[in-house]
């Protein structure tokens, strides 16, 4: 395995005609972690890595791996591991696929096998992938990510599609390549996909840089919201309006916006309530991200 | 070296997927039926010319041609279309199918690519050409010594026009690269390339064998070029009889002229574009 390397983007625009799909974006991606590059469809994200694979050519600044673009990678799928949009040629079985590009790239044989059978699509191998399933179709681009065993890994998307049980594998996958210190950046238009298994978050709106920092820290930017529930719903209401919090009734209990479970508790204590639910929404998160993306907008 | 990886990776991409026996397969049908069949009939309206009038068929070989050579170039003189077909393809599929991105993942110099095929395709449009010339050998040779006529198998000369016939189907592969390259939209290719052989070529050939200024010109067409390269074909007989073509070298060049050119230009606009 060759090291893992930040990726670094550094003033990156770039237009389409009079479309400016990414605005001046400045961000580092770490070595050793999982980062989620997060923003809704048409937010540039897509943009963003095929210019850093090379692939589209930038209006302006640079896109690089530690310094070295990817057109002078002097050995490109061994150094960065890409699965973009899933393409191929729907008559050609999945080991000739990566057969072909092995090939190219000068990497042993032997290695399709391996990388087929850590995906788990080896006995499907021989089939066209015309005749795929879009889940299988996206462990293939996976495994075309690492056939050259590389330190970087840049996913475009790669949990659409997944049945539950692939998304799990996916999660694992993610959290174990970056823990052998590679470098791993993860496109998703949804937070709450990705955030059970990313560290960091870049989050990006309209072209341009919304937050880049790790989870937690957008955890904490996130707004309380608290759900508690009684087995005596009506003392618990009192309890509330006493304590003066706003609330609304959900199907679990009251959910009370604004605030921690510990303002919550404070007032269920003081009116003598038994509490059968306290916890913090977890929706708080994938809020406080809309929020941040929304505000991109304006 | 990595061109070499290159072209490795680009032979397995044709022999990946199944176009390449489509349309060597009906290559050799092709030219089975025309030439077996004008073989035969030619040596019969040859051997029976009272019969051939009667019939009011005029065979318009004029008197004196030797009938091997014209059989034979049946590969080449109609079965150019293949290897540019398949040279074509294999740019354009790659469009088509959106797989320039994996490729130029795997090499992010796209010129060594291209380069990569343009040589394969040359060796895939002499393999073609090889399967083509077997074929019209074997069917003509039979239907020529069937009517007790002369195959020429026996002549130098004539297995010097087969490899000359090869030579232009190889470098009809590279035109096929290059005219991919020029024009990536796979059916907006395929209809150019039918459309060019079938029709435009052949009229533009015939119109300017009527005045000695439009001949000089209408012996650069590539498949007048093509045919000067052999040496011999059906359209040359049929043309009104100008014998100005260029020499076997001259054809040869200009077909290499094209396909370098027409690659180099594609390399330099189409190829080079974002891939989105």
């Amino acid at each position: 395995m060759a090291g893992g390397i930040p990726i670094m983007i550094e003033g990156l625009t770039k237009q389409f005609g009079p479309v400016t799909a990414v605005d001046d974006l400045s961000f580092t991606v770490e070595p050793g972690r999982v980062t989620g590059f997060l923003g809704p469809n048409g937010a540039g994200k897509t943009t963003t890595l095929r210019v850093l694979l090379g692939l589209v050519r930038a209006t302006a600044g640079t896109a690089t791996f530690g310094g070295t673009p990817y057109h002078d990678l002097p050995r490109p799928l061994e150094t960065v591991g890409t699965a973009l949009e899933a393409t191929f040629h729907p008559g050609r079985t999945a080991r000739h696929h990566l057969k072909v590009y092995a090939t190219a790239a000068g990497l042993p044989a032997a290695r399709v096998q391996q990388v087929l059978e850590m995906v788990g699509i080896a006995e499907f191998a021989d089939r066209r992938v015309g005749g795929y399933s879009l889940g299988m179709r996206q462990r293939l681009s996976l495994a075309y990510t690492l056939i050259g065993d590389p330190g970087v890994f840049v996913l475009d998307e790669p949990i659409n599609g997944l049945d539950p049980e692939g998304i799990k594998w996916i999660r694992g996958f993610l959290q174990a390549l970056a823990r052998e210190g590679r470098t791993v950046l993860v496109s998703s238009h949804l937070l709450s996909e990705v955030q059970q298994s990313v560290d960091d978050v870049v989050i990006i709106s309209k072209g341009r840089l919304i937050k880049s920092g790790t989870l937690s820290s957008l955890e904490l930017e996130a707004a309380p919201r608290t759900i508690v529930d009684s087995p005596d719903r009506e003392k618990l209401s009192e309890a509330l309006d006493e304590a003066g919090l706003a609330y609304t009734e959900g199907r679990g209990g009251f959910i009370v916006d604004e605030h921690d479970p510990g303002v919550v508790g404070r007032a269920a204590f003081l009116g003598g309530v038994e509490l059968s639910a306290l916890h913090r929404l977890k929706s708080g998160l994938e809020e406080s991200f809309l929020t941040l993306v929304g505000g991109g907008e304006e | 070296m990595s061109l070499l990886r290159s072209i490795a990776s680009e032979f397995q991409k044709v022999f990946t997927t199944r176009m390449w026996w489509l349309l060597a397969l009906l290559l050799v049908g092709y030219v089975l039926v025309l030439a077996g069949g004008f073989g035969a009939f030619l040596g019969w309206a040859v051997r029976n010319p009272d019969a051939a009038a009667a019939t009011g068929g005029n065979t318009g070989v004029p008197p004196g041609t030797e009938l091997a050579p014209l059989i034979y170039t049946f590969a080449s003189s109609i079965g150019y279309v293949f290897p540019v077909l398949l040279g074509a393809l294999a740019v354009t599929g790659e469009f088509r199918h959106r797989t320039l991105t994996p490729t130029f993942l795997a090499e992010p110099h796209r010129s060594i690519v291209l380069g990569g095929k343009f040589v394969t395709q040359l060796v895939v449009g002499a393999g073609l050409g090889v399967a083509a010339f077997a074929t019209s050998v074997g069917s003509g040779a039979a239907a020529l010594a069937a009517f007790d006529f002369d195959t020429g198998l026996d002549q130098g000369d004539t297995w010097a026009l087969i490899g000359r016939g090869v030579l232009a189907m190889a470098l009809w592969g590279g035109i096929g690269v290059g005219l991919g390259a020029l024009v990536p939209n796979q059916v907006a290719a395929i209809v150019i390339v039918i459309a060019f052989t079938q029709f435009v070529e052949p009229i533009l050939r015939l119109a300017a064998s009527f005045s000695d200024v439009t001949a000089s010109i209408g012996r650069f067409l590539p498949g007048a070029a093509s045919d000067a390269l052999v040496g011999a074909s059906f359209y040359s007989i049929m043309s009104t009889g100008s014998s100005s073509s260029l020499d076997w070298w001259q054809g040869g060049l200009v077909l290499l002229g094209i396909a370098v050119v027409a690659t180099v230009i594609g390399g330099a606009t189409t190829w080079r574009r974002d891939v989105t």
